[in-house]
Parts: structure tokens; sequence; C-alpha cells
């Protein structure tokens, strides 16, 4: 927990600099488009649809679409004008959630002008007021109380938003909430809940004092939130602008959104420092191709993909695989061509398979996914997040003619308890999965090689390879030095012995540096 | 400028879509005269009004004030030289009492000692305690008063002109027989020249020095108030005064019947 506790002022920053930064661009945005629209009344329908429709989209999806189309947009912008945009972190970050905080100020905006009297509006009109006059003097005051309710409620959803931009690579305080969730960290998940929580009850009574303050004339509560907010803005503006112009840039990681990956980032990062005495930053519950994305725009160094998954999801190859070191050499040289260094393979494996209550394989005579094929009918099987719209699913049930009962697509952690609770019968296993050994869990046999191999792999792009040779070098080092049964017990201590993945990864660490 | 009336109407017209609210009208207001537009729900009053201050254009016609094209002037300088007051007032309710009054001359960029001291002194004419009133919010104030705070505000920015709309309509009628008088009171010290409208004969004949009768967009006779009762035009006009006619009549019945003298 004091290693959790430790995280909080980071990630309560970086949530505050999303936050802040969105509510003031959606309020800047929204508040003159809703007296646009009001002065223009053929605006309304399309601009209030607009913003609807953005509000329909499932906020993790808004977050997930901003990081292909700011890449597009960025190749488009750096070979037009020589501008680059960063399509993952901060930026696809702060734009999807102000998207998100448009609609209510927008909303809000309009009914608040449209709802002055009519009787107000003459006055002002008849008493010599031009229409700029009208809507500053008038309109606007009048307006306001229902306007900051607008952005009360934005600043709420933007808050609570903002915990889901951890896995476009912005630090949030849903970085507490998804390794925890991984990792099976109530306390973090707990904590990152309530941090959210609390900074969006803090940020709406700042508001809503800030507006008290102006309407009822009280300049001691006018002064006193609008210096608490404008303190805010400064601090989240200053860290921002430390956390750039710190001397030497750290080698950033990246880390897919679960407990292997996690271990294996800190694991990268605290060799670097040891090793190459390099300063590391791990980026946190990246999404599987915002990882491979990342690297590729140079907005993370290095991160642990597998072979496997480059070579299905990636490279689009179906069918059998060939061999492991066949595919390994295929998948070094369409990296390479894609500027991307295989610096090591760690030297274990850790493929997709079908896990099965052992119980249940043993009386139903299942050793292999052929086996299965019969059966399958009366069966429900439960996948991972990406697990039923990968290749190797297509793979499998067209190789094998797999046809479950039902379909259920599931986070991660919680397959192991719904497989043990019997609301699926078949799950998507990790073959270094800690939980495999600890339960009663049995892997069905691939024989027919549909799954390819997936040796884990340390990719680094060529950029860091050539502006840190030593980090490289360090790398290549860990080739060959974790195998599946360490990973296996590394990932256990985690899921199952309530570790932490920093403290997992630093034994090893040190473990490996003493060996030599 | 001597002898040029400090508003006329020359045919003017309003159109809304195929329906006309306003008929070729042509009139003249006298500097420092008060003129009665009185009519029936629909007569063009209120839109006449409007005309004359181009909260409404004309569909046709010229409308001009002291002499000049309304047209050549920009409304919003237009209404800071004509004072507007109407039945529902529309005071600012963010706004103090003073800082309603003190609309126009801010408008019009007077320096704020000027502005206070005008405030106060308007509070004074509509028999508003200024030490009382100043820092008062409307929703603080009676019909009556919130009246007399709209016609300070109306006459803030040194108006000559004034058009008003019914503003003493929804007020009860002793209220309403106080502020008129303060009204006439006002005009006369102030001299101003007023375009009136109402629904309400008794208060035309009190207040007019002319009542202009209007029926669907038309000027039916335009006449001093004794004329209007002793030659109507027609048989609409005659109708309209038989009511006060009436009731000054039962009002002195009432006075003559033996006993009721003290």
């Amino acid at each position: 927990m004091s290693e959790q506790l430790a995280l909080l002022p980071e990630y309560l920053t970086a949530h505050l600099q999303l936050a802040l930064v969105a509510l003031a661009a959606a309020a800047l945005a929204s508040i003159p488009l809703g007296v646009a629209v009001t002065r223009r009344r053929a605006l309304e329908g399309p601009v209030l649809g607009l913003a609807s429709v953005v509000q329909t989209i499932p906020s993790l999806a808004l977050l997930a679409v901003m990081v292909p189309a700011l890449a597009a947009l960025g190749a488009l912008t750096s070979a037009r004008l020589g501008i680059e945009l960063s399509s993952i972190g901060y930026l696809p970050a702060i734009l999807a959630l102000t998207l998100y905080g448009l609609l209510p100020i927008l909303r809000n905006t309009v009914s608040g002008i449209e709802g002055v009297d009519p009787a107000l509006r003459e006055a002002a009109a008849g008493l010599g007021m031009t229409g700029r006059q009208q809507l500053l003097r008038v309109e606007l005051p009048l307006a306001l109380p229902v306007i900051v309710a607008g952005v009360r409620t934005a600043a709420v959803w933007i808050v609570g938003t903002a915990t889901l931009s951890t896995p476009v690579g912005a630090t949030s305080l849903g970085n507490f909430i998804f390794s925890g969730l991984q990792t099976r960290n109530g306390a973090a998940v707990l904590l990152g809940c309530a941090a959210a929580a609390a900074l969006a009850i803090a940020l709406d009574q700042l508001i809503r004092g800030l507006e008290l303050g102006l309407r009822r004339r009280r300049r001691g509560l006018l002064a006193a939130s609008l210096g608490a907010l404008l303190a805010l803005y400064a601090f989240t503006g200053l860290s921002f602008f430390a956390g750039r112009a710190g001397a030497a840039r750290p080698v950033r990681i990246g880390a897919k959104t679960f407990t292997e990956q996690y271990v294996l980032a800190e694991l990268l990062a605290g060799w670097l420092r040891e090793e190459a005495a390099l300063p590391t930053r791990v980026v946190h519950s990246l999404g599987s191709t915002v990882a491979f994305d990342a690297l590729r725009a140079g907005q993370i160094d290095a991160y642990v993909e597998y072979t496997g998954t480059v070579w299905a999801t990636l490279m689009k190859r179906d069918g059998a695989a060939p061999p492991r070191d066949q595919v390994l050499a295929e998948v070094e040289r369409w990296l390479a061509e894609r500027r991307i260094v295989v610096a090591a393979a760690l030297g274990f494996e850790n493929s997709y398979a079908l896990g099965m209550r052992g119980a249940d394989a043993r009386a139903r005579g299942l050793r292999r996914i052929g086996d299965l094929a019969r059966q399958s009918p009366e069966l429900a099987i439960g996948g991972d997040f990406e697990f039923f719209a990968r290749a190797e699913w297509t793979a499998l049930e067209r190789g094998y003619g797999l046809a479950f009962r039902a379909r259920r697509t599931m986070d991660p952690s919680l397959m192991y308890q719904a497989l043990a609770a019997g609301e699926v019968d078949v799950i998507s296993a990790y073959s270094t999965d800690g939980r495999l050994a600890a339960g009663d869990v049995v892997l069905l046999e691939d024989e027919r090689g549909v799954i390819p191999p997936y040796d884990a792999i340390v990719l680094a792009s060529e950029g860091f390879a050539a502006e840190r040779p030593a980090g490289l070098a360090a790398l290549r080092a860990l080739a060959g030095r974790i195998d599946r049964t360490r990973m296996q017990r590394m990932n256990f201590a985690v899921d199952g012995g309530g570790r932490s993945p920093g403290e997992v990864a630093g034994e090893l660490v040190a473990e490996l540096r003493g060996r030599r | 400028m001597t002898g040029s009336p400090a508003i006329e109407l020359l045919e003017v017209s309003k159109d809304y879509g195929a329906r006309r609210v306003v008929d070729g009208l042509s009139l003249e207001v006298a500097t420092g005269e008060c003129l009665v537009l009185l009519g029936g729900s629909g007569s063009g009053k209120t839109t006449t009004l409007k005309l004359v201050n181009r909260l409404i254009e004309p569909s046709a016609g010229c409308v001009r004030v002291e002499g000049v094209d309304a047209r050549e002037i920009a409304p919003h300088w237009l209404r800071r030289r004509i004072g507007y007051g109407f039945q529902q007032v529309g005071l600012f309710p963010h706004l103090t009492v003073a800082e309603n009054v003190a609309v126009t001359p801010e408008l019009l960029g007077w320096d704020a000692a000027r502005v206070r001291a005008r405030v106060d002194e308007l509070l004074a004419l509509v028999e508003l305690s200024p030490a009382e009133f100043r820092t008062r919010w409307p929703h603080e104030l009676s019909g009556g008063q919130q009246q007399r705070v709209g016609l300070a505000r109306a006459l803030a920015g040194g108006a000559r002109l004034l058009l008003l709309d019914e503003p003493f309509g929804a007020l009860d009628p002793a209220t309403r027989d106080r502020l008129q008088q303060s009204f006439q009171r006002i005009r006369r010290e102030l001299g101003l020249t007023v375009m009136f409208v109402t629904h309400d004969m008794t208060e035309a004949l009190l207040l007019g020095d002319r009542i202009g009768v209007l029926r669907e967009g038309r000027l039916v006779q335009l006449a001093p108030p004794a004329e209007l009762l002793r030659r109507p035009a027609d048989a609409y006009v005659a109708e309209l005064m038989d009511a006060p006619r009436r009731w000054a009549a039962a009002v002195e019945a009432l006075l003559r019947q033996p006993g009721s003298a003290p």
C-alpha cells in the first residue's frame, strides 16, 4: 500500500493536468459556440446533434480512436508542415476528454441564454445596448448559473473519464485502477477510485464557489475559489513544464495491460537503471497495438512483445506457423524493415492456449484441442478483451471446427474465477500464467500447431538503439535469462501472492546481477 | 429646429407575412406633447410605438425623430436618446436599483460621479428615497416601485422623448392613480415629449394632450380628448368614449343625491 501511496502525487498531478486542460479547452470551445448557436438558429441542430453523437461514443472507445486518428493526422502534418504530433499520451487523452466535456457546457450555454426572459432582452435593446452589450451585460450574466452547472457536470465527467486515459498512454489515477485490477490489488483500485472521486468533488465545489461568489457578489468567496483554481492551474502547468525540461530524458518502457507485462516492464526499467545507469519511466497499461504504434512513433523506447502477436496480428499471417526459430527470424526481418530492433528473446514462450478445469477435462476425456471440437457445442468459453478478435482465435475456430455454446469476454484477472465457478468451461489462458499451476487448470494441446509460437522478445526503437548504445547492450544481455517456470512464478507472486510487480522484478534484477 | 415635430410618422406600414399590422399610418407628435395611442389588442398600437425606436423596422414609409430619418441613426444610438418603458418593466434582476437606473448613462460613457448624482436625482424624481432604494434588488420591490424605477431608468440618459407601453397596466387602481399623477408632474417639469400606448379610455383622457384611436392598424381619429368626446369620428370611437362618459355620469349622479352632502 505504501508503494501505491508513493505513486499518488505523480498520478494525481498527471490526472489534474489532463482534467484541468481538457475542462478549460471544453469551456473555451463550447461557450462561444453556444453563444453562436443562439445567434444563428440554423446552427443549433447540427452543432448540438454532433456534440450528442460524440457523447454517445463510449468514453474508452473515444479515447482509443484518438490514437490512430492522431497517428494518421501526424503523418500528414509531419510530411506537409514538419510538425510532429504525439499520438499517444497527453494529446489523445486531452482531445478525447475535451470532446467529452463539450456537450454539457454547450447545451447549458444554449438553454441558459434562451431561458433569459424576453422582457429583459427588450429592456436591454430599448435602453440602447448593442447586440454585444446585450450579450455581455444581460444575457451571459443571467445565464451564468445554468452555464456553470454545465461546466460542473463536464468537470465531474472529465475527471471520471480521465481514469480511462491510461490505456492510451497518459498517466492518470486510472493507472491505479488498471494495474490494480490486473494484479488483483484491491487497495490500489480503491485508492484510484477514491482519489478520482475526491478530485471530482473538489473541482466541482471550487467552480460552484466561483459562481456563488460572482453571483452573490461575495468577494471573499470569489477570491478564495478563483485563487484556488488558479493555483491548481499554475501548479499543474509548472509541473508539466518541469517534467518536460528534466535534464536527461528517461528511457520510456511500455507495458500492456496484463500482469506479466507489468513485471517485465519493471524488469527492463530496473535492469537499465542498474546496468546502464539510465533514468527510466514505465508507461503503464497500453493497449496491445497502442504499444506497437507508440514504439514505432518513438513515443516509447522499448517494450516486451511476443513473436506470435507480431506474426498473427501485425504481419497478418494465418495457417499453421513454421517452427519457433523460423518465426523469430521472419519477425525480426519484418520489424527491421519498420526500424524496430529485436534486442533479445528473453527465453520463454507465453502463448495463447485453451485451459479447462482439470477434473472436467479428465471426466470428459479431453487432452487435445481436437478432442474438444465434438463437445464444444455443450461448452461455454471465456476470453480476454482481445482474444476473440485475434487471428489466433479464428485459426483455432477454423482449424479445429470449434463451435461453443456461449462466448463471454471478460477481464483476464476474472477468467480463472469464472472457470472455477463453472460459469465458463474453457478459457483463453496464457502458458506463463501463475494461476495455471496454483489452480487445477489443464492446458489442451494444440496438436495441429495452429497457434504460432509466442517467444517473449524485447523490442527497441532504432532511435533508442542509436542514442543509447549502452542501454541497447544492457537489453541484449537479457537474452535467454528468464525461463517459463520463473515467469510463471513471478506472475503468480503478483496475481496470487499480492506482491507488487516492482518488488518481484527488483528481486530478479538483483539475482541476475548477482549471478555474474 | 423649432416647429419641426419631435416624432413624425409618414405613411408607415408594417407587414408580418401577408398580415398588415400597421397600415399607412401618418402622425406627428409635437415637442412637449403627450400623444396617447388608444386601441384594443391587435390594433397595432404597440407595433407603432416600437417603430419609433426601431425595435421594429417598418415595411414601408418613414419615421423621423427630431427631424432626422430614424434609418440614418444606428438603433442603439437612437434608443439611448429615447426613453422606453413597458408594462413588464424588465428591471435586470442581477443589478441593483441604482445599477438598473445607471444603464443608459453608463452606455453613454458618463463618469462615475456624474452617474451616481444622476441616479440619485432620478430616484428622487420618481419619489423613491435614494438612500433607501439605491442598493435594493428588483425582487425586493413592489409592482409600483418597480414601475417607478423603470421610469427613472428610461429617463436617466437625459432623454427628451419617452415611449411608454401600458406602463401602469399591471398595477392596482390606487397605485396606478398615484403613478399617473407623478408621471404628469415629471412630464411637465422636464418638458418631455411622450408617446403613450394604452387600452384604458380613462387613462387616455386623463394623460393625453391628443389621442390617436387605432383600429386594425389604421388611425381612426386623432384629436384632443374633448373633441373625441364631443365629435367622435365614427361609431367605434363613439362606443369607446361611451364608457368613461357613463362612468362620469354615474359619479355625478351619486354626488347630487340628497343627503350625501356633508
